[in-house]
């Protein structure tokens, strides 16, 4: 489907011709040029880059993982990674019928807490504002926290989820990866949580190797023998 | 300053320049992208003997909060030259002269940087430089132009930039300290390869018209040799020796 994948810098023409400029690259009179570092893919009658760098930018519906910094008497305000921070409302965890006299937000989410969210609404008039009241949303109790190159999050979860499923079969850890860049590892065992997290990074460092899925795979077996 | 004879010949009678040049050469140039781990953005070069390190930060949110602006995001540059940069010693303190540059080099990237897509934020450039040898504006708006992309920073063109000047009644490509102190014109450039569009020209002398014309020919065509390299260097980092 994607064919010509070709390397990319910032002003390189892609394509030229009647193309429907997507993520990452623009139109400049007839020419399609990419804005940033990338790999760019050329579809039917769309043109559009993956970039290799960069910070990750709120996209609405993605999943995040957050920490709490601070807290008004009406919201919380989460570091997600981001140049922005996400806006989460007291509403959205008490329900309805929240009132600011009765309920207080530390009782539910302290400054340094991690939250799995969701980018409910984003624009750029305003700060992202997210969103807990989801299944397998809210409070993060156990786990560490991984972080990695928000552009390397694609391959983690690798195709259709090969990889992540890979990782989490092999060391018997619960992992949630945030679009942020942001990774949580759960596990009962201490020797399947720092395997997981030596996969994670892994990943994360050698993600431009070609066959990294059978790099990881014996990483994981490796220790199973000794 | 600097260790060269005082009383050199700037251009010698087979077109040689005083550090062995031809007219149409520009100085070794070499450029590395990445390098500093705490940047999001970083990138080092050597112009002959300039060596100056640029990091970028950001997009991220903006302190002071008034300087932020609600429809664009917003760049600032820092130039600043280490006060062992020079033949004496520069005291550490932004000049004048650096306050100046600070802004050229900032109104040169602004065209390319695509700061809409990130309103309310800042993008921090710090540009350090270590060795200064004539030519450090140009080599500092290579060098940023190639940590800003390092940063990810959606960029519309790469911008590079390079010197060109008039030596004894002569055009020259990229123009060394002795040369500035001693030549009669100093021009330099800032251009968008890909776009064909200059973003910064300056000019310190004397030319006619048709001297101008040929000054910013030569220039921009030396902005196409140092585009190259800071596409080889981009590629080193993130391609590897794969890709084009």
């Amino acid at each position: 489907m994607a064919d010509k994948r070709k390397y990319v810098i910032p002003g390189d023409v892609v394509t030229s011709g009647p193309f429907r400029p997507e993520q990452n690259v623009i139109l400049e009179g007839n020419d399609i040029i990419s804005t940033v570092v990338g790999i760019s893919e050329i579809y039917d009658d769309s043109v559009k880059v993956i970039p290799l760098t960069g910070k990750y930018l709120p996209k609405i519906d993605d999943l995040v993982i957050g920490k709490v910094v601070s807290h008004t008497s009406l919201s919380w305000e989460l570091d997600i990674n981001s140049c922005y921070i996400g806006f989460l409302p007291a509403m959205d965890v008490f329900g309805r019928d929240f009132s600011t006299h009765s309920d207080e937000l530390s009782s539910k989410l302290k400054t340094g807490d991690l939250v799995a969210a969701r980018i409910a609404n984003f624009d750029r008039t305003r700060d992202p504002l997210i969103t807990i009241s989801d299944r397998d949303l809210g409070k993060i109790d156990d786990g560490v926290l991984v972080k990695i190159s928000t552009s390397k999050v694609p391959r983690l979860i690798g195709k259709k989820g090969s990889m992540i499923q890979m990782i989490e079969n092999g060391t018997n850890a619960a992992v949630t990866i945030g679009q942020n860049g942001w990774v949580v590892v759960a596990c009962e065992s201490a020797e399947g949580l720092s395997k997981a997290k030596k996969a994670i990074e892994m990943v994360n460092e050698k993600a431009h190797i070609a066959n990294l899925t059978d790099l990881i795979q014996d990483m994981l077996n490796e220790k199973d023998e000794s | 300053m600097g260790g060269r004879d005082a009383t050199m010949v700037l251009l010698d009678e087979n077109g040689i320049r005083c550090d062995g040049r031809k007219i149409d050469e520009p100085r070794k140039i070499v450029i590395k992208a990445g390098g500093l781990k705490n940047a999001d953005g970083s990138a080092y070069i050597e112009f002959g003997d300039n060596k100056i390190l640029v990091g970028v930060f950001g997009p991220r949110d903006v302190h002071p909060k008034h300087m932020s602006n609600t429809d664009t995001g917003i760049l600032r540059v820092r130039y600043h030259m280490e006060p062992f940069s020079v033949g004496e010693r520069k005291r550490p303190a932004p000049s004048r002269r650096e306050i100046e540059i600070s802004k050229v080099i900032k109104e040169a990237l602004e065209p390319a940087v695509m700061l809409e897509k990130f309103p309310r934020t800042a993008v921090d450039v710090f540009i350090e430089v270590l060795q200064a040898d004539g030519g450090t504006r140009c080599a500092a708006l290579t060098a940023a132009s190639v940590a800003l992309a390092d940063a990810g920073i959606p960029m519309r063109d790469m911008v590079a930039a390079i010197a060109s000047g008039k030596v004894a009644d002569t055009i020259v490509l990229d123009v060394n300290n002795e040369e500035d102190q001693a030549g009669q014109a100093d021009m330099p450039i800032g251009y968008m390869p890909s776009l064909k569009k200059i973003t910064l020209l300056q000019l310190d002398g004397v030319l006619t018209p048709e001297e101008y014309k040929k000054c910013v020919d030569v220039g921009v065509k030396g902005c196409e040799v140092v585009y190259e390299l800071q596409k080889k260097a981009l590629h080193e980092k993130y391609f590897g020796n794969r890709g084009n």
